[in-house]
């Protein structure tokens, strides 16, 4: 898109964009918001759905010789076209005028309006979509309020199956393509598509295929109705009664924004969040619904000492005086820690000041990766391996697990702090080698075997329970927000820490996670003069790492080809 | 050149003026290659190869010739569209979809003299520079791909297709495609989408005009069968001397269809705008069926608007504007239009008043109901929802109000779709309501509206009668 601006009357005021920007966006910008359904900035743009549609004027060509009499700012007069323009597809010109608010532009929506509800079942309150739809939305903004259509409807399939995650129900479709290009132009797996002609026009999945790719939730978010559904969340819950919380998934290292949809310290739903540097408007199928183990009745929900070979559940004080009378016992080099890539620079920076504190510096994580899927998805499944690195300064953080394991076998370890990980399933160790060491606390959300082979077990707050900030693949800088609280006596991994430091001896007289920030802040020169708020919801570069995400740079090539608004 | 004899009961008529249909239904002529070589043909593909391929656009132009599938654009104007300064292949495509409902002329070209509109072709690409060129050919047409795949062949083995064409360098090839049977395919974006093996769903004018953004992305040119075909009397001719025939931005001969109620239904090729509405009937056509009067007409294949016997039309004659009833009207684009309707695809349907207004509108809208694509919504909606009420219209459940709400409907439709086809299907109902409002109400039944929405219907109709 070139630099150079055109001048744009919208509803008489006027306006500069740059040449290039679709007439829907520059409406947008100027508050004017065009309502609309095919229309997807990051989605080729077939004008579908009318809905957009605005009456545009330009100036009229002047005869030869003539010159057009400008107003008192320099602008020509505008003359507007009988036939109004759809707005999501067209670009801006030079002096053209839109009007977003003309008796043409509402005529237009409310028949556009009118002919997308007379076969569009009239049941608002058992759909699923109820709340979050755009039909109810500008039904009630640019709807007539009663129906003239006498006729029956059309009926058509409902309930189809057509993979194992979305659920279709054609009556409410209102064919505006989102899902098919979705599927065809971002997830490369085009399955979906239409049958049938005119008003029985049916979107199906292609006989003997099934919408089953790694991003097919993601066409239960644009679709605009209650056509595509989750099979995991449909009639769980009331879309209004959810509270939001802008977060970050931590299922790899791409660090996927996303909202949380909660109620009552239950998670009912994920959703993508737009962030154009690190996951578009989409999210992995794997990773948003990684989260019905939140509410498992495997949560640990209090501290647990060991007495007898018999776990007790006791007080934070009692376990935490436990924990501290049995590490200050050892020598510093008797002491290993294991965290998780799982924790943020904060809980990282604790971890740090425990290590300090009782002298060890044998300390690592343990390494998730799996295969990267060109898309969205990491080879690094941990979402913080880089603050590990950046914060325990340690170029390769999970070299040092196998010291460990040496210690242990040899005896030299003697005492093992496991923080936020389970050992036994996830980094390879037995019970048998942690019942060589004398004592071991770990600290995890679920119970696990690796708890079962510890003296002192502390529930730590899952990712959705704690806030804080991590670095993802890119080297960008994101915020972790708490969406729930934790069940039981569970802590934050930084409060717990806090507390131990402080059971050991080492008040430090930090009470928040943001106070934390700050002293990142303080102690390291990426974080120099960084503020929680600067960060924001969509974060901040705070570190070259030399990887990319692969769909985030071909959606940039779509962009720079003005396929796509972007 | 000899006499031209035609088939017993099939000669024309004194008042045409056969150019195109020289050959439709002459005696002792054939579809093959031996034939149409015998009458001096591809003479004029070898003189326009001698030419500038500008020269020919040239020609085109000069000759005004208009595009005789429905918009009447002219063609040589539309050859210029294609950027100056293009890289890209080239494509010339015929639109050989022949669907209008009352249009059955490319069929004839097409079932009876193939070698014409390849020839049409063959200069068309020349003049273009497409190496590449195809016959879009409905579904409908079996026998018409089989004849035309064999002129192909023919020829190519003669050296009028294929590599290096009469020596001159110039390569073409041309290639049958048949359709499946959908309306929308004859909207030149939604053809190009069908032969580019997708569902034909219109594209958005802008960025998509085919000359610049048509099959593949590349510049294309779509042109009628008949539209084509003129190119090769136009190089016969010159272009000057083709601009005689037929009235000032008028030009050429064209072929009208005319079908319904008239004695003697069938295609006739006149001069442009050389011919009145009511020659063509009363003449022509046999005049209407007897004790029959002219209740309306549809000019130009079944979307345009309908004109009402009786009707009195303003038309400029000279300098002055003049009334006129609907048989004077000269069969022409620039007087159909200014007639309020259009000349279309030269589907000439009469209507006499033996016919229901509400049952022919109901015939149409059911038509259009059934091709609408189903793209964009207020074609997709609207078209189904017309068809529903006149349905009931014509089941005697037509409510008073229905009309209003008939017409308000085709207006939320007309001028707010992707494609054409939103003013093909809206038209037809905004004209009959508002020239046969009148018939179509009496039409209606008073008591209706109760018994539409009355508690009793409703329960009846979800089965919960008591």
């Amino acid at each position: 898109m070139s630099e150079e601006l055109v001048s744009v009357q919208i509803d008489g005021e006027w306006h500069q964009f740059p040449k290039g920007t679709r007439m829907i966006e520059a409406c947008r910008q100027a508050g004017r918001e065009v309502p609309h359904y095919c229309y997807h900035p990051k989605l080729s743009s077939p004008g579908n759905c009318r809905m957009c549609l605005v009456e545009m004027g330009m100036p009229p060509r002047p005869k030869p010789g003539e010159e057009l009499p400008l107003d008192e700012a320099g602008h020509p007069p505008i003359q507007w076209m009988p036939r109004p323009v759809i707005a999501c597809a067209n670009t801006v010109a030079p002096n053209m005028g839109i009007r977003t608010d003309s008796p043409l532009t509402n005529a237009c929506r409310q028949g556009v309006m009118e002919l997308l509800l007379i076969n569009h079942p009239l049941d608002c309150p058992i759909c699923d979509q109820a709340g979050e739809c755009s039909l109810q939305e500008f039904s009630v903004e640019h709807g007539r309020g009663e129906s003239r259509f006498r006729e029956q409807k059309v009926k058509k399939p409902k309930n189809v199956d057509i993979g194992p995650r979305v659920r279709l129900d054609d009556e409410r479709c209102i064919m505006c393509s989102r899902c098919i290009r979705f599927t065809d132009e971002i997830a490369d797996d085009p399955v979906l598509g239409f049958t049938d002609r005119g008003s029985h026009t049916v979107l199906t999945v292609h006989p003997g295929q099934q919408l089953a790719n790694n991003y097919s939730l993601n066409t239960v978010d644009i679709c605009p109705v209650g056509a595509l559904t989750s099979n995991d969340f449909r009639f769980q819950m009331r879309v209004w009664f959810l509270k939001e919380t802008n977060t970050i998934d931590t299922n790899c290292a791409t660090g996927a924004n996303i909202v949380v949809y909660s109620r009552e310290n239950v998670i009912y739903r994920i959703t993508p969040r737009q962030n154009n540097e690190v996951n578009s408007d989409w999210m992995p199928d794997s990773h948003r619904l990684n989260f019905h183990w939140i509410n498992s009745e495997l949560r640990l929900t209090a501290p647990l000492v060991r007495e007898n070979g018999v776990f007790r559940e006791c007080s934070w004080a009692e376990s935490l005086q436990v924990a501290a009378d049995r590490l200050r016992s050892y020598a510093g080099g008797d002491i290993a820690i294991i965290v998780s890539a799982r924790l943020t620079n904060e809980e990282l920076l604790m971890a740090k000041r425990l290590a300090a504190l009782l002298g060890t510096d044998l300390i690592a994580a343990v390494p998730r990766t799996g295969e990267a899927d060109n898309y969205l998805v990491s080879a690094d499944r941990n979402p913080n391996m880089n603050g590990v690195k950046l914060i325990l300064g340690l170029d390769d953080p999970v070299a040092k697990l196998g010291e460990i394991r040496s210690g242990l076998a040899g005896g030299t370890v003697r005492a093992l702090i496991v923080l936020q990980e389970n050992v036994i399933d996830d980094a390879g160790f037995t019970a048998e080698e942690l019942g060589r060491a004398d004592f071991v606390l770990s600290t995890y959300p679920l119970a696990n075997p690796t708890a079962d082979a510890s003296d002192v077990v502390l529930p730590g707050a899952c990712w959705a329970e704690k806030s804080g900030t991590m670095i993802n693949v890119t080297g960008r800088l994101q915020r972790l927000k708490r969406a729930i609280d934790g069940p039981g006596l569970t802590l934050e991994p930084w409060e717990l820490l806090r507390d131990l430091i402080q059971a050991l001896g080492g008040g430090n007289g930090i009470y928040s996670a943001d106070e934390l920030f700050k002293q990142l802040t303080h102690d390291y020169p990426e974080f120099a003069g960084l503020t929680l708020s600067q960060v924001g919801d969509l974060g901040v570069p705070l570190i070259e790492t030399g990887q990319t995400i692969p769909l985030i740079e071909r959606e940039r090539e779509r962009k720079a080809r003005g396929i796509i608004v972007g | 050149m000899a006499d031209i004899n035609y088939l017993p009961g099939k000669e024309p008529h004194a008042r045409e003026h056969r150019m195109i249909f020289r050959n439709v239904d002459r005696a002792g002529w054939d579809t093959s290659i031996a034939t149409y070589l015998k009458e001096g043909g591809y003479e004029q593909l070898k003189a326009a190869l001698k030419m500038e391929p500008k020269a020919v656009t040239e020609e085109v132009k000069k000759a005004g010739v208009r595009g005789r599938g429905g918009a009447g654009f002219p063609a040589g104007l539309k050859w210029t569209f294609i950027p100056p300064n293009n890289t890209k292949p080239v494509y010339l495509i015929c639109n050989a979809d022949e669907s209008e409902p009352g249009t059955f002329k490319d069929r004839y070209i097409i079932h009876q003299d193939p070698h014409q509109l390849i020839e049409g072709m063959a200069i068309a690409c020349f003049a273009v520079g497409a190496k590449l060129a195809y016959i879009y050919i409905r579904e409908e047409f079996p026998e018409g791909a089989k004849i035309l795949e064999k002129a192909i062949a023919e020829a190519r083995e003669k050296g009028f297709l294929g590599k290096n064409i009469q020596g001159t360098g110039f390569d073409l090839e041309i290639y049958v495609h048949r359709g499946a049977g959908a309306y929308i395919c004859g909207e030149e974006t939604g053809l190009i989408e069908s032969l580019e093996g997708k569902r034909p769903y219109p594209r958005i004018k802008p960025p998509y005009f085919p000359a610049a953004m048509g099959l593949y992305l590349c510049p294309t040119i779509v042109n009628n069968v008949e539209t084509l075909c003129h190119v090769k009397h136009i190089i016969q001719m010159g272009g000057d001397e083709y601009a005689k025939l037929g009235t000032p931005n008028n030009t050429g001969t064209r072929i009208l269809c005319v079908s319904g109620d008239v004695q003697k239904p069938g295609y006739f090729e006149v001069q442009v705008g050389k011919v009145t509405m009511g020659e063509l009937i009363h003449d022509m056509c046999g005049g209407l069926k007897p004790g029959r009067k002219l209740k309306a007409v549809i000019p130009g294949g079944s979307s345009a608007k309908v004109l009402r016997g009786g009707e009195v039309f303003k038309i400029k004659r000279g300098d002055a504007m003049v009334d006129v009833s609907l048989e004077d009207i000269p069969m022409d684009f620039d007087t159909l239009a200014a007639c309020g309707s259009m000349a279309g695809s030269g589907g000439v349907i009469v209507i006499d008043d033996s016919r229901s207004i509400s049952w022919v509108l109901n015939n149409l809208n059911a038509f259009y109901a059934h091709e609408s694509c189903g793209q964009c919504t207020p074609c997709r909606e609207g078209s189904l929802w017309m068809k529903k009420i006149t349905d009931r219209l014509v089941a005697g459940q037509g409510a008073p109000g229905d009309i209003d709400t008939l017409d308000s409907v085709a207006r939320q439709i007309d001028g707010r779709t992707i494609c054409a086809f939103g003013e093909a299907c809206s038209w037809p109902t905004e004209a009959f309501v508002a020239k046969f409002r009148d018939e179509l109400v009496a039409d209606t039944n008073p008591g209706t509206a109760d018994a539409i929405v009355n508690r009793e219907t409703l329960l009846a109709a979800a089965n919960l009668a008591q």
